[in-house]
């Protein structure tokens, strides 16, 4: 956890957030900080609203009610321009990689330099070759077309694509889930990597325990509608009995097991 | 942690210039290195002339941002000074960007490492062989698929040793044969108006109005009611069995049928192609009836021909045979578009972009077969002498 709180350090600031969807509350009047330079993950059942938290942060889903300040600037009430400057600001791995699959794995890398930036194609040539070196893909991936990928390659690519203007801000949906254990640690020790040497504040949705002992500062897990943040340490004595479940289940257990100490 | 990445407003250009003075010489960048600087400094590196320097020193100690991009310039550079034999003796960055640097100096490659994209004779070539032997692939299994359709519609219609999915045939009639009513019967009424109005436009010149009943009669029920019912069923039935059957081996739902011992072809194709081969009939005739009831309509308006004196005209021009000629092509075409439709659907591969592109290809393969077997059909009905 960083050493100062004050405004300057909070990248995203949400304070009372509602989301409901026919008539269902979701998030019931949920507050969150996540500061700048820190890997927050984000736990919760299924349903618990852990995507639908994501969409509300990056625009897609518009809250019932609630402040969600990124850099301090409100995303629900923001002029176009403004926005511009904040998706320049973030880039979005979403759980399929949403690749585009009419283009090349090298062209979805290029979409945000093209639309952004007035490089030449040399250029975005070789950046996105660089892209595919950091985010560890073989050069011989840029010319394949998004089917042709396995579904880790497909994570990867899409990670490179969301990492392709250096975004301050990344946001990762269950980047693990579908990989199996072995791509999943590498993955995991991709993103520790890249958010050290890029200096990136990542914003992680995931039901993998072992990539949140790997790569988190703090989690924040959403039950009952309401979120609770901290360290694993903290949330292993939290009296809530779905967070000792998650926790200090069986599985939780296996994971965590030299990182803290479930109370007996 | 610093702010790395890039802001929207640079505020401090990033620069780069060439330090003859000091020994030995340094390369000096400053300012903010960031990827909305990245055109203009690869610009400005490949302008910088470096002589015959044999050494250099990379002093990026007044840069204040650096992201990715920039990093991966300076490496850039930094190598293809050495390919030049000119040896870089330091790289000297702020602190804190150095993690940065190398990671990118590790992980990253040489800046042609990008393979190039080959349009090559042989290329193109390659294609034309590569798409005609699919193409023929293709027809092969398509050939494959009818023959093992037939038989299976064969077995079910003469010998009901098994147990037909019966419901399913009937819900198939009902979504491709009743719910296509309306949209059916509006374009064959218009059809029929257009097709008068049309006719009745010539016949008067020769004072021959009289017979727009007979090309009426004769044209719609022999080709146009049976080849657009046929066209609209294509487009609207052909697709959603593609899309449907798509759907499910995208689901893995054809798969897991397969491993309970379902046999795919018996319970998805099956009541398609018996479904769709009952209602096109139906269609084409009730296509027919209304289109004649349209140009009843319109000869009625435009030549002031009253009902009865219509279907005395009509009565003359047309037999049986007119109509049967027009309705014993149906069942074909409605064989041709499930088959089609089906086939399309089972060749789905595991992503939801093939539903869209086969969808698009089974109809287009449909409308073309329908209007290929119908020339077909005059052909044979002409030299028969029907």
């Amino acid at each position: 956890m960083p050493e100062t709180n004050h405004q300057a350090d909070v990248v995203i600031r949400i304070r009372g957030l509602v989301n409901a969807f026919n008539g269902t509350v979701i998030h019931d009047h949920i507050d969150l900080d996540v500061y700048r330079g820190e890997v927050l993950g984000v736990v919760g059942g299924s349903g618990a609203g852990k995507s639908v938290l994501l969409r509300s942060i990056v625009g897609l889903n518009r809250p019932q009610s609630g402040s969600i300040k990124v850099f301090g600037q409100e995303t629900a009430e923001i002029d176009p321009e403004s926005l511009r400057g904040l998706q320049l600001r973030w880039g979005v791995l979403f759980q399929g990689g949403a690749l585009f699959s009419s283009q090349t794995v090298a062209q979805n890398i290029q979409v945000p330099m093209r639309r952004w930036t007035h490089m030449h194609q040399e250029l975005m040539d070789q950046l996105a070759g660089m892209k595919l070196a950091l985010v560890g893909l073989p050069p011989d991936t840029a010319h394949k077309f998004p089917s042709e990928l396995s579904g880790g390659m497909t994570k990867r690519a899409g990670l490179a694509r969301a990492l392709a203007l250096d975004p301050e801000l990344l946001f990762l949906d269950e980047p693990t889930s579908g990989l199996d254990p072995i791509s999943a640690a590498h993955f995991d020790e991709l993103v520790r990597n890249l958010q050290q040497s890029l200096g990136l504040t990542v914003f992680m949705v995931t039901h993998d325990l072992d990539s949140l002992r790997a790569t988190t500062d703090r989690i924040a897990v959403l039950v009952n509608k309401k979120i609770k943040v901290g360290t694993i340490e903290t949330l292993v004595h939290d009296p809530d009995p779905w967070i000792h479940e998650y926790f200090c289940g069986e599985r939780g257990r296996a994971a965590l097991s030299e990182h803290a100490k479930c109370p007996a | 942690m610093r702010n790395l990445a890039p802001s929207v407003r640079i505020e401090t250009p990033a620069t780069a210039k060439l330090d003859w003075a000091s020994r030995p010489s340094r390369l000096v960048l400053g300012g903010e290195w960031l990827v909305a600087e990245a055109a203009r400094m690869d610009a400005a590196l490949r302008a910088l002339k470096f002589g015959d320097l044999s050494e250099v020193i990379i002093d990026g100690s007044g840069i204040t941002l650096i992201d990715s991009a920039g990093a991966w310039l300076i490496l850039r550079e930094k190598r293809a000074l050495e390919s030049r034999h000119v040896t870089v003796r330091d790289v000297i960055l702020p602190e804190h960007y150095r993690t940065l640097f190398k990671t990118l100096e590790t992980e990253a490659l040489a800046p042609d490492a990008l393979p190039p994209r080959h349009f090559t004779i042989e290329g193109y070539l390659e294609r034309i062989g590569r798409s005609t032997m699919h193409v023929l692939h293709q027809t092969y299994d398509m050939v494959g698929f009818l023959g093992r359709v037939s038989v299976e519609t064969w077995e079910a219609i003469t010998s009901p040793r098994r147990e037909l999915p019966f419901p399913a045939f009937v819900q198939q009639i009902e979504e491709t044969g009743l719910t296509a009513l309306p949209i059916v019967g509006m374009l064959a009424f218009l059809l029929g108006v257009v097709l008068t109005y049309q006719g009745a436009d010539q016949l008067k010149r020769f004072g021959a109005q009289i017979y727009t009943i007979d090309f009426l009669g004769i044209g719609f029920l022999r080709e146009i009611g049976g080849l657009v019912t046929a066209i609209i069923v294509a487009g609207r039935s052909g697709s959603a069995f593609t899309a449907q059957i798509g759907t499910m081996r995208v689901n893995e739902e054809t798969d897991a049928m397969q491993t309970i011992g379902l046999n795919v072809a018996e319970i998805l194709v099956l009541p398609r192609v018996l479904g769709l081969m009952v209602a096109l009939p139906l269609l084409t005739f009730y296509a027919d009836v209304v289109g004649i009831i349209g140009g009843m309509v319109m000869t009625y308006f435009d030549l002031g021909i009253t009902f009865p004196a219509f279907m005395r005209e009509l009565e003359s021009a047309i037999t049986l045979r007119t109509l049967l000629v027009g309705l014993v092509k149906a069942p074909v075409f409605a064989f041709v578009i499930a088959l089609v439709g089906c086939f399309e659907g089972l060749r789905v591969e595991r992503n939801a972009a093939s539903v869209g592109r086969l969808t698009t290809r089974s109809v287009v393969e449909a409308i073309f077969l329908i209007i290929a077997l119908d020339a077909g059909f005059s052909i044979i009905f002409s030299l028969i002498g029907f």
